[in-house]
């Protein structure tokens, strides 16, 4: 896996909004067909970094490469193909309004492919029964939906054009921990399925332990660690001590305990 | 391009269609073209096989496609099947055979003209519960009127200053420009024409009594529903959509008192300042066209207007101007309680919030002037 080059490589790279630095040359890769954990404090800037990767937030400095290509690089077609090729889960889901669920997963299709309605609509529905949702939950509203509901469509949407990349913005955060382990093993499942690398924020120790295949920890506004879970668990750095040592992290290090010696 | 991406070959009965190139979301507008035009041509197969082992790529848009190819020849009851699937794909395929087997409803077909009658009907239902819903908040809001009146101390004096200064104090410029110009346009279009028959000087009259008593308080009114009564709307349709009213009420809060009350007091406190204001800048407007255009003094135009007008016309227009403000800021807080979670329905109840305001405004004038010429004021 690591031999392969990265789909995202981020290079020495400084955001700050104002007086204030979020990220001081922070460096990340992502390796294809892998998921990557990225944790940190709250306020540590892990979604900055995301939204620096798509493009919302402007840097200051460092390079940001994805599938090889250096994105500050790039014109605006170059881009939107880069763009077709990878699919972001708002934490809140930010589906749109006053489409119905449905709608919200025609809408990518229909904007980048010319394709007739019939199979629009038969792709956005076999989406929508890919994570999970029933048929009844097709024609309604985001406001008639569930915390959940929401996540999956939006996941639905964020893959509706089959992208290489799926960047996920605390996925699992406002679900209970039933519907959260539901949502991790979907995540692994469609991982698979669709062959997608998978940059995920989180704060769910759960997650991290079920479905990351590597972890990076960003502090101060860089990248402190990276690599397996074990490695992290086993690591020195008083940050990760006390967020893996914490009780929450216990129970995940006697989990990884319990498969390594069974 | 133009690459093959399936080949057929039949032997009597049986038929091999072979995929090959990339299936995937680029090209799936030509693949369902061509798997449309093979389930057609092939209607008489009666075992098909779908042979997978040639594509160099396969997406989930190719994997439906090859799915929807399979069951096309299903459903006529041949004998379909996918050969030649690689592990990767594997999964993929196994995903997709699951998906899409409810029946679509089709969507009801209705007589147009029974449609066209039930929204006629809803629109004037609604017309009928929009004044309902106004008389309810001001019901409300007489009872918290009330209550806080027996105890002041519940009065939210920094809330009702805030939105004064929003509505009122930082109103005054647009008003004064806007009440300014109209002033000036009303005189300037008297002279042209009262000129032709010598009656110049009546311009004072008809400028002065028709800002005084309609113009001035009617042009604050449309202001103010567009300026503040859309604000009102959309912040409590906003609220509403982020649960912060319910916050307010699980509180223990009335979100009318807290919420209602001091934005309808404000507006109740501004509206008539400003008809002051913005009459006072049409009669500045009008004298001033009437000096530089018309050729009549200041003091003449003064002393004209001193005999055309006389407390009472000023008091008609004050009088209706904290009545508007009531309409318009009810309107407002009904409209922003309407809205639901959408961002449409937030902007449809800001448009409709602005229009019904305007709308009982000039409705409500027309109430006065009536029962102005009946008490014979």
């Amino acid at each position: 896996m690591a031999n392969s080059p990265p789909v995202i490589s981020v290079r020495d790279l400084v955001v700050g909004f104002g007086e204030a630095t979020v990220l001081d040359h922070a460096t990340i890769d992502v390796f294809e067909g892998e998921i990557l954990g990225f944790v940190g404090g709250s306020g540590a800037g892990k979604s900055v970094l995301m939204r620096a990767i798509i493009g919302l937030v402007p840097k200051r400095h460092g390079t940001i490469e994805v599938f090889g290509n250096d994105l500050a690089a790039l014109n605006d077609r170059q881009r939107r193909s880069i763009e077709q090729r990878w699919g972001v889960l708002f934490q809140q889901g930010a589906l749109f309004s006053s489409l119905t669920a449905l709608q919200n997963v025609q809408f990518p299709i229909h904007e980048y492919l010319d394709l007739s309605p019939r199979l629009i609509k038969e792709i956005a529905l076999a989406k929508l029964e890919m994570v999970g949702l029933s048929a009844d939950v097709r024609g309604k509203y985001p406001a008639e939906l569930s915390g959940g509901m929401i996540k999956r469509v939006a996941l639905a949407r964020a893959l509706a054009l089959d992208p290489d990349i799926v960047f996920l913005d605390e996925p699992t955060s406002g679900l209970d921990p039933i519907g959260a382990a539901e949502f991790d093993e979907l995540i692994r499942t469609l991982q698979r399925t669709l062959g997608l690398s998978v940059f995920m924020v989180t704060h769910d120790l759960d997650s991290l332990h079920a479905v990351c295949d590597r972890i990076a920890v960003l502090s101060e506004g860089r990248v402190i660690a990276a690599g397996p879970i074990e490695a992290m668990l086993a690591s020195e750095h008083p940050w990760l001590r006390s967020y893996f040592g914490g009780k929450r992290g216990r129970q995940v290090q006697g989990k990884v305990q319990a498969q390594l010696h069974p | 391009m133009s690459s093959v991406l399936l080949t057929a070959t039949a032997e009597g009965e049986r038929l091999a269609l072979a995929a090959t190139g990339a299936w995937t979301a680029e090209r799936a507008a030509e693949l369902e073209r061509i798997i449309d035009e093979a389930a057609r041509r092939h209607k008489d197969a009666l075992s098909v096989d779908i042979d997978l082992a040639k594509l160099e790529r396969l997406d989930t848009f190719g994997a439906w496609l090859v799915e929807r190819l399979k069951r096309a020849f299903i459903v006529r009851g041949s004998n379909a099947r996918i050969i030649g699937l690689s592990d990767a794909d594997r999964g993929l395929m196994d995903e997709l055979q699951l998906v899409n087997r409810a029946p679509v409803q089709d969507r009801s077909t209705t007589n147009r003209i029974l449609l066209a009658l039930d929204s006629l009907g809803r629109g004037v239902a609604q017309i009928g519960w929009a004044f309902v819903l106004i008389a309810q908040l001001l019901g409300a809001l007489t009872a918290a009127a009330l209550g806080t009146i027996a105890h002041p101390r519940t009065l939210r004096l920094t809330s009702i200053v805030h939105h004064l200064e929003r509505v009122g104090w930082r109103a005054v410029p647009i008003i004064l420009l806007s009440t300014f110009m109209i002033g000036a346009i009303l005189a300037q279009q008297g002279i042209f024409h009262f000129r032709t028959f010598g009656a110049d000087v009546f311009v004072v009259d008809m400028v002065s009594i028709l800002v005084l008593r309609e113009v001035g308080v009617l042009i604050v009114c449309v202001m103010v529903a567009g300026r503040s009564g859309s604000a009102y709307t959309a912040e409590i349709g906003s609220m509403k959509m982020r649960e912060e009213i319910d916050a307010v009420r699980t509180m223990g809060l009335d979100p009318i008192q807290v919420l209602v009350l001091p934005r309808i007091i404000a507006l109740v406190i501004a509206v008539p300042l400003l008809t002051f204001i913005g009459s006072m800048a049409a009669l500045y407007g009008a004298g001033l066209v009437c000096w530089l255009y018309g050729g009549m003094a200041p003091d003449i135009f003064l002393e004209r207007l001193r005999e055309a007008i006389s407390l009472q016309t000023f008091a008609v227009g004050m009088i209706k101007a904290p009545f508007m403000a009531l309409t318009i800021g009810l309107v407002a807080c009904v409209e922003g309680f309407e809205v639901e979670g959408s961002a449409a329905s937030l902007g449809l109840k800001t448009t409709a919030s602005v229009v019904k305001s305007i709308f009982l405004v000039i409705a409500l004038d027309g109430l006065f002037a009536m029962f102005f010429a009946g008490i014979g004021m």
